[in-house]
């Protein structure tokens, strides 16, 4: 089903650069090949090509973070929207351990673990805020959980252009640079941050959880019966604030990891919306571990491939953005559609 | 069989001898060029440069790049695949484009607006407080509630070097009239760009002058039927009853000489700020400003390309009443680009 809805997509996308890629005095031929041109060049660069695929990697690894993490809440139906927050925080707390906690440490390893714990830490405050509301207080995790990530992008902004500025920055709106030990190594010849390493070895050790341990199934039967779950005995306020707690604690690890792997250094708006990119994810994943690193692949590679269709084929980004709009939409209905059956039948007749 | 052979080394050799003839330049844009605004400009540029060179070059572009470490795989995109020359247009993209230039030490890259450089990587921005200065001599003569409004951007140092030299301009040919400073965190946000433009408009400003990257202020100001200052390209056509006109970049001929010295091999890395004398910065003004104020304008403007004038030349006193600038004195480049506090006409704060 996946694969018809992606067709379809491709297909009426097709109608669209046909148009575009039209010029008076050729024919519809030259528009045609043109379009499969284009194709062939957004599948194979991130794809078929060693280094469009490192950059495929590369984008796909605080998706695949942060929705791997929304995953835990949502198996429970806890509708965590704060991924993007919880990033930020995170992002946060690894500047803050980076260039004012531990900024004198000389060994890149115990630097790693404390700044990565440190946004691990963050980001699951960041969670256990609205999980604490949740289970005390009824309150809606989804309102909170969105508003508090305008909190965490506006709290960043605050020490991005206020006491956290750059002193040689000539008052631009950075902070100073990670110190090398802060910086984590990149793997495949230096194309690929770190974080794809740590974002396996998250996806396999849930895949673990989930399948093999109480906790798995409890949270399973949480999402499945919530009434069952209750009669079977299972504490619903404690798993409910473990499960957004270890939410906001991944997304925040993959924001410190994100800064220590690429950014290097605390910039406003480092997320062009991961967090929010991630929700789709972690659905179209199925909720799945595994799931959710394959269709983050898969997504990475969709951002790359757009790219290749903006920098040599001139596709201007509204277009682009109506593709990935187009995706989204016939792979959503594409999975409403298979639930159901159609069924044709004469007015009277039941 | 051996005449396809010949056939085929003929086309590889004819392809090899066109790749090296054309000389390949990418630009990274942080905007969309239908915002009329800061990508455009650069854009027009881009168009420039293709009308002047023609088939000598090819030129290619992203538009709507996100800043940081996102923008690395547009960059190294063209790097990789054996593009000359890329222009990065955005401040965000200076820590990317260092990264890629690092890997590829035979492309020359061009990173706009910021301050790091490298062997293959040079900087450009241009002087635009010289003709913000005279866009605020506009205002400060078209003026007559005496309050002027602007719609500023972010809180950073080329911003309020800005509002500073408008400022300026507004006292020199208007000593009553303050110019009102509201902030909007934002460079591309039409509707939140407006409404703080609004919120001016409400306090009783006849002039609204702006930062940002769309012609949303100038608009608000045409609804309320008062005067307007742009920014970045000429906004006369959303506008038209309200566009005085204002500060205007001007890329091309800039974009010209550097692919002209990489053609010839002797580019070197250089930080470039250019200012009205080399036609990267502009003032563009409309028939809605009459002409004496445009005569005044002008004379002041060729004081400036020639020289004998800078806006900030001193007694200049911040908001407190402090002498910032002696009598006389003229502040180094460096003050100008670390800039962060506001002449004794402003009326607003700058956040921290």
């Amino acid at each position: 089903m996946p694969v018809l809805s992606i067709l379809f997509a491709l297909f009426v996308m097709g109608i669209f650069l046909t148009v575009f890629f039209m010029e008076p005095g050729r024919g519809i031929r030259f528009a045609l090949s043109r379009t499969l041109e284009a194709y062939g060049e957004m599948l194979s660069w991130p794809f078929g090509n060693l280094y469009g695929f490192y950059e495929t990697l590369n984008k796909m690894i605080p998706l695949a973070f942060v929705g791997l993490g929304l995953c835990i809440a949502y198996r429970m139906r806890i509708w965590n929207i704060g991924g993007e927050g919880q990033l930020y925080m995170g992002a946060f707390a690894a500047t803050w351990g980076a260039l004012f906690l531990f900024n004198d440490l000389q060994s890149p390893l115990l630097m790693a673990c404390l700044v990565i714990s440190m946004g691990a830490v963050f980001g699951a405050i960041w969670g256990l805020i609205p999980a604490v509301m949740k289970a005390f207080a009824k309150t809606d995790e989804i309102v909170v959980t969105l508003m508090l990530n305008y909190v965490a992008i506006f709290w960043v902004d605050y020490l991005v252009y206020g006491r956290w500025r750059d002193p040689a920055g000539f008052g631009f709106p950075l902070t100073a640079e990670y110190p090398a030990a802060a910086r984590l190594p990149r793997i495949f010849d230096g194309n690929v941050q770190i974080g794809l390493v740590f974002v396996v070895v998250l996806a396999v050790f849930l895949e673990y959880v989930y399948r093999r341990t109480s906790w798995g199934q409890k949270s399973a039967l949480i999402g499945d019966n919530i009434q069952a779950a209750i009669y079977a005995g299972v504490n619903i306020k404690l798993f409910t604030i473990l499960a957004l707690l270890a939410s906001g604690a991944i997304a925040g690890a993959g924001g410190a990891v994100q800064m220590m792997g690429a950014q290097h250094r605390l910039q406003p708006g480092f997320s062009p919306g991961y967090g929010y990119t991630a929700i789709i994810i972690a659905w179209l994943g199925k909720l799945n571990p595994i799931g959710v690193v394959v269709v983050a692949i898969l997504f990475g590679g969709l951002l790359v491939g757009n790219e290749q269709l903006q920098m040599f084929y001139r596709v201007p980004i509204a277009l682009v953005y109506v593709f990935q709009g187009l995706v989204l939409f016939s792979l959503l209905g594409g999975e409403a559609i298979s639930r159901y059956r159609i069924r044709f039948h004469k007015r009277g007749d039941e | 069989m051996k005449r396809s052979l010949l056939l085929l080394v003929f086309l590889l050799f004819s392809f090899s001898l066109i790749a090296f003839a054309v000389l390949d330049v990418a630009f990274v844009y942080v905007g969309p060029i239908g915002d009329h605004g800061w990508s455009y400009a650069h854009d027009l540029g881009r168009l420039h440069i293709e009308d002047v060179f023609g088939d000598a070059i090819r030129t290619a572009y992203i538009e709507n790049v996100a800043e940081g470490a996102e923008a690395e795989s547009a960059i190294r995109g063209y790097a990789r695949r054996g593009f000359d020359l890329v222009f990065t247009t955005s401040f965000g993209f200076m820590d990317p484009t260092i990264r890629v230039a690092q890997d590829f030490p035979d492309t020359v890259f061009m990173h706009c607006s910021g301050y790091r450089t490298a062997e293959n990587v040079g900087t450009y921005f241009g002087r635009m407080y010289e003709p913000r200065f005279l866009s605020g001599m506009l205002a400060g003569a078209m003026t007559t509630s005496n309050i002027i409004g602007y719609v500023a951007a972010f809180p950073i140092p080329e911003v309020v070097r800005g509002i500073n030299a408008f400022a300026l301009g507004v006292n020199y040919v208007n000593p009553n009239a303050k110019v009102h400073v509201i902030w909007t965190n934002t460079w591309f946000d039409p509707s939140l760009e407006r409404e703080a433009a609004i919120s001016i408009l409400d306090l009783g400003a006849d002039v609204i002058a702006q930062h940002q990257d769309t012609p949303a202020p100038q608009q608000a100001a045409e609804e309320w039927g008062v005067y307007s200052v742009g920014y970045n390209s000429d906004m006369t056509a959303f506008a038209p009853e309200a566009y005085l006109g204002g500060p205007i970049w001007n890329w091309g001929p800039y974009y010209e000489e550097v692919i002209r010295d990489v053609m010839a091999g002797e580019w070197e890395t250089h930080e470039f700020w250019g200012g009205m004398d080399t036609g990267v910065v502009d003032l563009l003004v409309t028939d809605l400003v009459p002409l004496g104020v445009e005569k005044l304008v002008d004379v002041v403007k060729r004081t400036i390309v020639a020289g004998e004038f800078h806006p900030f030349v001193g007694p200049i006193y911040d908001q407190d009443g402090e002498l910032r600038i002696e009598k006389g004195e003229v502040p180094t480049d460096g003050e100008l680009l670390a800039m962060d506090w506001f002449v004794s006409n402003v009326v607003g704060r700058i956040p921290r």
